[in-house]
């Protein structure tokens, strides 16, 4: 009887509040299930030979050959090492700058200044992937500044070994003025009364931090981390694509432009996908991991 | 005179060891600012050099030695045009659809009674963390005939659950009574989202629509995998090609001589298309920034 009423109760919401379904949520629900859902079900060609002619369903069922094929592949433990490489030195050496940014700006009393400053310190953020690469290409080419101004010929972009550091120094360029910004929105939120009375009480410049600023910040800092961890195998393929030479290969190939390579270019769809499955499911282990372990040194706080 | 006196005191309170800490951080951030702007700075003049120049001895400030030759040349080109006119329309396409997708779904998401709310919340968030990859999106687009159009680019991205979750945080912070006004009136769901909900939402919808202009504007990857006819490509894609690929439109540089000074004109062409690409957002970005704050929101994206 009580489940009865309670259906009844609901039926009767939906009938008077059937826009809130139809035009509010509709929309992004439809959205949601044709570009999210439908594809989740197309993993299926992971575990066939997929073929465009035979089709989604009348194609030969393979199994995890192709998890084999790729795990056993020794050019893949390389992608996956490039990959792994790329995204933990990016965020041991890119995480901590915005950080450190966003506690210096906290320390500039002119409002005017500052405000100067964020509108640099912002600036690359708005600058795309392609121009940003077009310009680490025009500064680094053999003919270009860095080596006319060091009187050297050093083709930087056909270095492996000088990949990675052009990639992580030009990504810290690019986003961390931007990632500022959300520390410096929580440290305006930091208790004025308490930064002047840490001041009053003598503290000096780190013990004032570690008492007013940190605590204003910690949360968004360990959101930050869980995510940024959590998304390691999801780098980006937009960068390591535009910084990618013939000669780099051996640092930039990556699981993402691989699977592009693999996929679209040499139409070996089943075995990209194959693939692409496996890096998202490290990546959602990774994300929970990180979560639990977050969760445990911070008193039960994760995401 | 008030104003730096103030800034004066403010600084004259640290003790001495820690007037030298702050300064090491000012000289910090104050590098971290240079680093931004030279490299700019950099690809500004060089763009007024003449190739010649340019190649042998680097920028100068003699003025007898600057040109707007390569300006001349990229204003004239037609397929910068039709670049900048595509993206554009896709920008604003997509800017206009996702933020009115987003504004909608997350306004039944905000509700507490909203009956269904946790199961759609789920459907959501599932996409966040797992999602079909490369080639099963790749093959529906294309099984739903999108191939080389417009909306394969702009529809798949179109909603974000991300943005959701902020504009949902933004309208639980609008105070009840604003709606129960509304309601005690009678109007429905829709004359309540726009006459009441709407006007007091111009913070995130703002912030919303720079980071999905921004996001369209310089993304290329999609663009790349789903549009093959040339006159479709936008912008980022014609500087894909002259500044990573080193192909410029043949117009460009076809009455040139020899292959060395076509060479040399090719490079400098990349100078004066990243300046003439990048100028709109960057000039257009200082104007949001009053709204920055109100997307930092995802701090309270918890629960």
């Amino acid at each position: 009887m009580k489940k009865e009423g309670k259906m009844h109760n609901t039926l009767t919401y939906v009938m008077h509040h059937w826009r809130l379904y139809v035009f509010f949520l509709g929309p992004a629900l439809l959205l949601t299930i044709i570009f999210r859902y439908l594809p989740m079900g197309g993993i299926l060609i992971a575990f066939e030979k997929y073929s465009p002619f035979k089709g989604f369903f009348g194609s030969e069922w393979v199994g995890l050959e192709y998890f084999k094929q790729f795990l056993s592949s020794p050019d893949f433990i390389s992608y996956l090492v490039n990959t792994l490489k790329l995204s933990v030195f990016g965020l041991l050496w890119g995480f901590p700058v915005p950080i450190i940014l966003a506690l210096l700006l906290n320390r500039i009393e002119s409002s005017k200044i500052k405000q100067k400053i964020q509108l640099v310190l912002y600036m690359p953020n708005f600058i795309s992937v392609i121009v940003l690469c077009g310009m680490v290409r025009i500064l680094l080419s053999v003919t270009g500044p860095v080596n006319m101004m060091f009187n050297t010929t050093i083709n930087f972009l056909t270095l492996p070994e000088a990949f990675r550091p052009i990639y992580i120094i030009s990504g810290i360029w690019q986003g961390a003025g931007w990632a500022s910004i959300m520390y410096t929105a929580s440290l305006a939120n930091a208790s004025q009364e308490l930064k002047e009375a840490a001041q009053i009480d003598g503290a000096n410049i780190f013990q004032q931090i570690k008492a007013v600023e940190w605590p204003a910040i910690k949360d968004m800092v360990v959101i930050q981390f869980i995510l940024q961890a959590g998304n390691i195998m999801s780098i980006g393929f937009e960068k390591a694509y535009a910084l990618q030479t013939d000669l780099n290969l051996g640092a930039s190939e990556i699981i993402a432009t691989y699977v592009y390579k693999k996929g679209l270019l040499d139409g070996n769809y089943s075995y990209s996908t194959a693939v692409g499955l496996f890096n998202t499911v490290i990546n959602l282990i990774l994300l929970i991991t990180v979560n639990k372990v977050v969760e445990k040194m911070n008193d039960g706080q994760g995401l | 005179m008030e104003a730096k006196k103030k800034k004066k005191s403010a600084f004259s309170r640290y003790s001495a060891g820690d007037k030298a800490f702050l300064l090491v951080g000012y000289v910090i951030l104050a590098l971290f600012v240079l680093a931004i702007i030279i490299p700019m700075v950099y690809i500004v003049v060089a763009s007024f050099m003449d190739p010649i120049t340019l190649q042998n001895t680097g920028i100068t400030f003699d003025l007898d030695k600057w040109t707007l030759t390569a300006y001349e040349r990229v204003i004239s080109n037609a397929q910068i045009w039709v670049g900048f006119k595509n993206a554009v329309i896709y920008s604003l396409v997509f800017t206009f659809l996702s933020v009115a997708i987003t504004m909608l779904c997350a306004y039944p998401m905000s509700l507490e009674d909203f009956k269904g709310r946790k199961i759609f919340n789920v459907i959501f968030m599932i996409t966040m963390f797992f999602g079909g990859g490369l080639i099963p999106t790749y093959l529906l687009i294309s099984n739903l005939g999108l191939l080389d159009s417009m909306w394969a680019v702009v529809l798949p991205g179109a909603f974000s659950v991300w943005n959701m979750i902020i504009a949902r945080t933004y309208y639980r912070g609008i105070p009840g009574e604003l709606r129960e006004a509304a309601e005690v009136d009678g109007a429905n769901e829709l004359t309540l989202f726009f006459r009441i909900l709407l006007p007091v939402c111009t913070p995130v919808i703002a912030v919303l629509c720079l980071w999905q202009f921004v996001g369209m504007w310089n993304s290329y990857f999609d663009a790349m995998i789903y549009l093959n006819t040339a006159s479709k490509q936008p912008l980022q894609l014609v500087l894909r090609a002259i500044l990573i690929q080193n192909q410029p439109d043949a117009g460009m540089i076809a009455d040139m001589q020899s292959t060395a000074e076509r060479a040399r004109l090719a490079e400098l062409l990349k100078y004066s298309t990243i300046i003439i690409s990048s100028l709109p957002l960057l000039v257009m970005y200082p104007f949001f920034q009053k709204y920055f704050d109100a997307g930092i929101m995802v701090g309270s994206v918890k629960g």
